[in-house]
């Protein structure tokens, strides 16, 4: 402080209403107004910072949780096998599955039974990827869609035909390709966390 | 043009087409005061500002003063409703009162003006002190705590600081030697070589201070807008105020802001005065640097403490307004001989 300069002896102890820090002189007063003024005017010449959110949006990650996608195999089969350890790990309870039994004249799926109904209350997720960790065929994945708003809460709950929409490109890249699960793979499960193993190097 | 103003009917004609002239083109500068405020605020602070409605946000304003006007008509229980609707009016008419003497430089003497008042000065003095009643009647029909001490606050604020901002710029009526707004930018030096108009403030450097200051302080602006302090009062004596009776304080706000920097350019600044540039332009550009000046202080300083604010105005602003006329009286007088 240029001002204990001046007073080399410890100043009075400074009541707590005067400025912080050597003692308050009109001179230093003005000099910090003054610097003030001069960091407001240089930040008012440097770029601006704000991302154009709807136009530009903030790069995700690659592991971003978003809404819900149900996997396809490639010849068409649904993942899903109606097993509810989704519905069950979630800690909400937004998920509901009822599942129905596969026959031949009937194929949904490769396993035994499939979901007859797959519907998530996306108004009660809380998108804690629960759900994909639990899936034991990867059928259920969190994709890169996070702006959700819709006009009427019957609007939020996704059916599984709507689930069912193919796949953003990026999340398909972040699963290796739809390709990893053939119609015999039933048993690639991936473990608990199917996107970690599976996730191409990241770049 | 003398005829149709020595004549009776002439002479309302044209004053009532100059006070039409002069709202349109007064509410619409505010309109683009507090676009051109957002907008500096933002970049002070690295965002762009409005930037959504219209190119460059400039219908922002627009589309706000929609909603504002759409807004329930709210009155609370309980108020003074007479005053309660009367006090925003009295703030707008002050604040566009104060217009009517201002004179804005079109051309080398061409000014337009609807008052060619000889005390002019005095007069936008004696019309913005209404803007007290606006604020302490708001705050008193609210019928609100807030919005009561709030009032109170400005009332103290502003009558303190009137003081300092009127001394503030005696020393340029000395010098210039007339109250007239006109006769203060028309002021000729002789020196040496140069005859001319020039800017008062290197005259009066120090009353340009103050009349910064105190004028900051008139205006209800940060960092002396303790009458709506929202940490401690909410809003004030706004609290209780909605729609358009809120539009109206917020208009009146920005119309003050405007004045106070027109008449800081008329006379501080040599008014339409600037080397080569066209009287128009050179007023225009004039007015937008000392508003920028008011977003600058308001984009820096935090706000001052209640005790911390009468100190500055009663301890420091005043007695150095004071000094600085009697210092310029015995110049003058040395000078004038």
């Amino acid at each position: 402080m240029s001002d204990e300069d001046k007073n080399p002896t410890p100043s009075p102890q400074p009541s707590p209403l005067e400025g912080r820090g050597g003692q308050p002189s009109v001179v230093s007063d003005v000099a910090a107004l003054l610097t003030g003024l001069k960091t407001t005017l240089t930040e008012t010449f440097r770029p601006v910072v704000t991302t154009m959110y709807p136009e530009e949006k903030t790069p995700r990650s690659e592991r971003y949780r978003g809404r819900h996608y149900l996997r396809r195999y490639e010849n068409g089969l649904e993942r899903c096998i109606g097993c509810e350890l989704c519905a069950a790990a979630c800690p909400v309870g937004c998920i509901l599955v009822i599942a129905a039994e596969n026959t031949d004249e009937n194929r949904v799926s490769p396993g035994e039974r499939y979901a007859k109904t797959y519907e998530i209350n996306m108004l009660r997720c809380i998108f804690c990827g629960y759900c994909e960790e639990a899936c034991p065929v990867q059928a259920i994945v969190l994709g890169p869609e996070y702006e959700l708003s819709d006009t009427s809460r019957e609007k939020f709950i996704y059916t599984k035909e709507k689930l069912l929409e193919p796949l953003p490109p990026e999340v398909q890249a972040r699963l290796g390709g739809a390709s990893a699960g053939e119609l015999s793979s039933t048993a690639d499960t991936g473990g608990h966390a199917p996107p970690q193993t599976d996730a191409k190097e990241p770049k | 043009m003398n005829d149709l103003y020595n004549n009776w009917i002439g002479h309302w004609v044209v004053v009532v087409v100059a006070m039409t002239l002069l709202l349109v083109v007064v509410l619409t500068a505010t309109a683009y005061t507090v676009w051109f405020e957002r907008v500096a605020l933002g970049r002070i602070q690295r965002r762009p500002g409005p930037n959504r409605v219209g190119p460059f946000g400039l219908m922002q304003l627009a589309a706000d003063g929609i909603k504002l006007a759409l807004k329930e008509s709210f009155i609370p229980a309980k108020t003074d409703k007479l005053i309660y609707v009367i006090a925003p009016a009295i703030g707008v008419a002050a604040a566009f009162l104060a217009w009517s003497v201002i004179p804005i430089g079109l051309w080398y003497n061409v000014q337009y003006w609807v008052a060619d008042v000889n005390v002019g000065i005095l007069v936008i003095f004696a019309v913005s002190s209404l803007n007290v009643y606006a604020i302490v009647l708001g705050g008193y029909a609210s019928n609100n705590k807030y919005s009561l001490l709030g009032g109170l606050r400005s009332a103290a604020q502003l009558i303190s600081y009137e003081m300092a901002l009127g001394l503030a710029l005696v020393p340029t009526f000395m010098i210039a030697g007339s109250l007239r707004l006109r006769d203060i930018v028309e002021y000729t030096v002789h020196w040496g070589p140069y005859t001319g108009p020039i800017p008062l403030i290197l005259l009066t450097p120090v009353g340009f201070i103050i009349y910064v200051i105190a004028a900051t302080a008139e205006t209800n602006r940060t960092p002396f807008d303790l009458p709506e302090a929202e940490q401690e009062l909410i809003g004030g004596f706004l609290t209780e105020y909605s729609g358009l009776k809120f539009t109206m304080y917020y208009l009146a706000e920005y119309l003050n802001v405007i004045t106070v920097s027109a008449l800081a350019t008329l006379l501080f600044f040599g008014g339409w005065y600037l080397w080569v540039v066209p009287p128009v332009l050179a007023f225009f550009v004039k007015v937008v640097l000392v508003l920028f000046l008011y977003i600058w202080l308001r984009g820096t300083f935090p706000r001052l403490r209640y005790d911390t604010l009468m100190r500055l105005g009663w301890k420091v602003l005043l007695p150095l307004a004071i000094a600085n006329v009697v210092v310029t009286a015995i110049i003058l007088v040395a000078v004038g001989g």
